[in-house]
This record gives C-alpha cells, structure tokens and sequence, in this order.
C-alpha cells in the first residue's frame, strides 16, 4: 500500500497534485476541532471585516470569522460527501457483484431496476424530499437518499468486472472446493473488484459533494450548521456581492474548486493506475 | 427488421418501467412523509392572522379533495395516477387560481430549448475534441484544452455558473444576468425580441455547456486512444488510407455509439443541472418553478413539477433509444 502510494506520488505528477491538494484542503478542514470560537455561533465578532492580519479571510456579515467557518464547512460537506460514498458503494457492489455473479432471473431483475434508476432525475426527486420533510430535514437523511439514487451507475460497472470473474478458472477451483456463494463473492472476487470501487468512489464522492453545495446553496438543508454550500446561502441572504463583502463569497469557492480539484486528479490517476494500457503509454510504450 | 422490433419491445417496456417507478416513487414520498400537506398549507394560510375555526375546517376538507388524500392509502395511489394521467395536478396555491399544469406549460418550452441547445453544442463539441485529443495525442494546443476542460469537470453547475455571472454580469457587465428575455418586449419573430432571447440565454446555456463538456471529453479520449490501437484501424495506417479519413470513418464511428448510450444515461443528471442554472439566473423554466414552488410552500406544484421531470427525461431518454439502431447497424440486424 505505501510503497503504491510512494511511486504514484514519485511517478505521477496528477497523482502528486491531487494528494496534495486533497490533503491540503483536509487538514484544513481537520483544524476547526481547534477552533477559538464554536462555529454555529453568530454576532461574536464585529461585521464585515475585510482580510486583516487579525482576520486572515475577514468577517461575515453574521460576525463569523471566514476562516473557521470555512474549516467547519469543508469538514461538514466532506463528511457528508463521504457518507454518501460509503453507503452507495456498499449498495452497488451487493447489486452488481449479485447480479454479475448469479447472473439468470436475479440479473434481469436487478439490471432492469437498475436501469430504471438511472432515467430517473436525481434532483428533482431529492428536492421532493426535502420539500416534504423540511424542518424533519437533517443531514443523514439527506444523505441516505442520496445514497438511495447515487449506487445505480456503478453497479453496472461492477456487474461487468464479477462477469468476466465468474468465467475464470479459479471461480470454477473455489466452486469444487466447496465454497457458498458469499464466501466466493467476497473471498475471490471482491480483491479484483477493489481497484473499480475505488475509482468509483472517488468520482462519487465528488457527485455528493456537488450535490451537497447545490442543495445548501439553495437553504435546502440544515441552514445553521456551515457547510460550503450554507456560506454561499447566507452570502446571498446578506448580498454580500453587492454589498462588497467579496471575501465571504470567493473564499468558500476557491476552497471547493481546490477540493474538487485534488479529488478529480487522484480519480483520474488512480484509473490510470489501475488501467494497465494507459500506463504503458506513460511510459513511452 | 426481427432484432430492430426486438429492440423496441425492450426499449418500450422500460420506458413504461420508468415512468411507473417514477411516479410511484413521486407519490410514497409525497405520502410516507411526517409532515401533512394539508396541515401545512392550512398553517401557512391561517398563520397571517385569526381565521375562525369553521372556515378552517371547511379548507382542511377542501385540500384533502384536492390534493386526492381522501380514502385508504391504495384510493389515493389510483386517484393519483388518474390525476396523472389527465394532466390534472389541481389549482396552484402560490398562484391561486391558475393550474399547476398551466403552469408547467409555460414554462416548458423554456427548459426543452435551453438544454437541448446546451446538450447539442455540449455533447458535439466534447466528443470532438475528445476524439481528436486522442488521436493526435501529441498536439500541444489539444493537450492544453483537454487540461482546462478536465479542470472544469468536477465543478458543480452553481458553481460555475455563480462565477460566470459574477464575471460577465457583474465585474464586466455584458450580458444580462436574469430572466428569459427582455420584459418590455412582445414575443415574436422580430429582431429585437430573437437577440434579446439569445443574449439572455447565453450564460446559462454557458454555464451548462462548461459544466457538461468535460464528461464527454474523458470518455471520448480514452475511448479513441483504445480504438487506434485496434486491428482494423493499424491495417487501415499501413494500408495508406489518409489520417483524415481514418480519423472520421475508422475511429470517431466506432467510438461514438457507447457515446451515445451515455447521453441517454445522463439526461436525468443534465436536467438537475439545469434546475439549478434556472434558479441562479432566473430563466423562466420548470426549474426555477419548481425551486419557487418549495420556497413557496406549493404543495400541488411541486408534486407536478417533480412528476413532470421524471416523465419528461423518460421521453426524452426514450428518443434517444429510438435514434441508436440509425446509428448501430448491429442493433438493425439483430
């Protein structure tokens, strides 16, 4: 593990950049456990500072410091992001490994439920969940329906690696040995499945995110607790644009554009790296 | 003609397998949830003052029939899609008495013409460039463009878009940054009130194509640099037929059917964008109608809105499946 994590960051400079970034922008987030101020609090600070030495990022025009709140927001969204991930992963490799491998009538069933997920529009079905729940809305719910929608995409992609595993001889060695199927599945197949979630994972990671920012941007989820998306809501409450209070705007997107910047280069490397074509390709081949 | 009917039958049944999940999936949401509809929009309406409790109760009743939550939970569901099916989502409460449907109407030619033009210039030009940056891989200028491109890809529409307006509609104002056309014009087609549709159309299809290039770009390169080196492409270099050629009817052919399929796939994300992009710049479609219906409290609204959406991309995910086998001779053939 460490010794792939040392030659992609010697050999891959998208690789470098993004762990950097990525790392970067996580210990940023890390400090706000750190925080002078506790960070759901408002008016503890004088209005519509510009960047000081005393205020590195300014204030708010709710008397918050830029700067931490930002570090509590990137923690929030990324934890959401991550739980997201976590859930719609485990989702898709049940289905798509189940489906892959059985194959037959469990294969059509999944497959077609799954193709139906993926023509229905995320959005809109999200926001009808919110607009039914409001004030019930928290930040795990939200992120188990996102979850619920977010597995479909790469359930396929799952199914078609365990398909072409199923075939292979060792399948048919630990079926004779007398292996069940779960066994199988997760003794035998999920090593090989690992690399494709993995690299699904960092892509839906970002999708999770970017929906967190553009549901909170729109108030649609717990206002009070900062989030990236929840600084740009209260931004646009307080016409911080107009107003002038450019800080409180440009900052919470230079730090989103930089973590979907260091996420979507470790996505692509980390394809490149599993991609063996590609990699040969790299080397001049 | 036997597999091209086969295709059909499929394509057919899930289309229906859509539209039924979707609406069904409308309807549990709408009715599993904590919060009554009714209730809401009777606090809503008595909460700007004292409403005596009779008239209370008589709008409690009047609600119940018109959002279809009378009877068991299986009378509602069938009244339901019979609503569906009419077209027929009941009066509107943020704009009393218009139907949602009305509604809806108007403001969906406004969202099938913004993102188809933003799908069409998006899905061309990615896979454009994407195939030529995987066939020339060496090109300088093609290495740069791909490099801006993928660093746009993983930005969410708002965001995006929030910058763009920040920088063409406010830092340097040069484009109009709200609504759909110029108010005090009459629509028609004149000059003024086309240059008006297209100046104010531009940012959020703007907006739409940069969020969407990226996707087709990745997936276009790395679909062409696996094609050439493919037999038939090498045969086809060795055997001297010109790069031009090769290029368009040995490589790009070939790489664009998955392409298509992947557009069909990512309609239903295409269309979240747009909600979004229609709020921030106030573009009169289903989106910004469907975020004022929430903001609004509109119950009957955005239940239309959501349930329309899903239709809608079914259709639309429906003839792009019906376009694939003029493409595919293999799906033709069976």
């Amino acid at each position: 593990m460490f010794k792939i994590l040392r030659d992609l960051l010697r050999y891959n400079i998208e690789f470098a950049i993004g762990f950097i970034l990525t790392l970067g922008v996580f210990l940023f987030a890390l400090a706000h456990f750190w925080a002078p101020l506790p960070d759901t609090a408002i008016y503890l600070l004088p209005p519509d500072m510009p960047p000081s030495a005393e205020y590195w990022f300014g204030t708010t025009s709710r008397g918050q410091d830029v700067l931490w709140q930002m570090s509590a927001a990137i923690w929030n969204t990324m934890l959401f992001g991550l739980t997201v991930t976590i859930v719609s992963r485990l989702l898709a490799v049940a289905v798509g490994m189940i489906s892959g491998y059985l194959g037959g009538k469990w294969d059509q069933v999944l497959m077609t439920i799954n193709d139906t997920m993926i023509a229905l529009p995320n959005l809109p079905i999200l926001l009808l969940v919110y607009f039914v729940m409001r004030d019930s809305m928290s930040w795990p719910v939200l992120a188990m329906t996102a979850a619920l929608l977010g597995w479909n995409y790469d359930a396929r992609l799952i199914r078609s690696v365990t398909l072409s595993l199923r075939s292979r001889e060792f399948t048919r060695h630990a079926v004779f040995a007398g292996m069940s199927v779960p066994q199988i599945l997760v003794r035998q197949h999920l090593p090989y499945v690992m690399p494709v979630i993995f690299f699904t994972a960092m892509n839906n990671l970002i999708w999770a995110i970017g929906l967190e920012v553009t549901l909170s941007v729109l108030g649609f989820s717990d206002i009070n607790r900062p989030t990236i998306g929840g600084m740009i809501y209260w931004a646009n409450q307080h016409q911080a644009i107009i107003a002038g209070i450019w800080w409180w705007m440009a900052f919470p997107i230079i730090a989103v554009v930089l973590l979907f910047l260091g996420l979507f280069l470790l996505a692509i490397s980390v394809n490149e790296y599993i991609d063996p074509r590609s990699r040969l390709s790299r080397m001049g081949a | 003609m036997d597999g091209f009917a086969k295709y059909l039958v499929r394509r057919f049944f899930q289309f229906f397998l859509v539209i039924f999940l979707g609406v069904s999936l409308a309807f549990l949401i709408t009715n599993l949830s904590p919060v009554d509809p009714v209730e809401q929009s009777v606090a809503l309406m008595t909460s700007f003052g004292a409403t005596d409790p009779r008239s209370v109760e008589l709008m409690r009743q009047a609600l119940q029939e018109l959002y279809g939550l009378q009877g068991t939970i299986l009378d509602q569901y069938v009244s339901f899609w019979g609503r569906v099916l009419r077209g027929d989502f009941g009066p509107s409460l943020s704009a009393f008495p218009t139907p949602v449907m009305s509604l809806i109407m108007s403001a969906l030619p406004w969202t099938i013409g913004l993102l188809t033009l933003a799908l069409v210039l998006t899905w061309t030009l990615g896979n454009l460039l994407g195939a030529l940056a995987g066939y020339y891989r060496s090109n300088l200028l093609l290495k740069l463009s791909g490099a801006a491109i993928m660093a746009l890809h993983p930005v969410p529409a708002y965001i995006i878009g929030l910058v763009l307006l920040l920088a063409l509609g406010f830092i340097w104002p040069v484009l109009p940054i709200s609504g759909g056309a110029q108010m005090n014009l009459q629509p028609g087609f004149t000059f003024d009130y086309i240059r008006s549709l297209i100046l104010h159309g531009t940012l959020p299809a703007l907006t739409l194509v940069l969020v969407g290039i990226g996707g087709w770009f990745i997936s276009m390169r790395s679909l062409v640099s696996n094609i050439v080196t493919d037999d038939h492409v090498v045969y086809a270099e060795l055997g001297g037929v010109n790069s031009g050629k090769i290029f368009s009817q040995y490589v790009a052919r070939n790489a664009l059917l998955p392409q298509l399929t992947g557009l069909a796939l990512s309609l239903g994300n295409v269309f979240g964008g747009a909600v979004i992009t229609e709020f921030l710049f106030n573009y009169p479609g289903v989106g910004r109608l469907l975020i004022q219906g929430i903001y609004r409290g509109d119950y009957s609204l955005v239940l239309g809105v959501t349930t329309m959406s899903i239709i809608s991309v079914a259709v639309a995910v429906f003839i792009i499946d019906l376009l694939y086998p003029l493409i595919d001779p293999r799906v033709r053939l069976g």
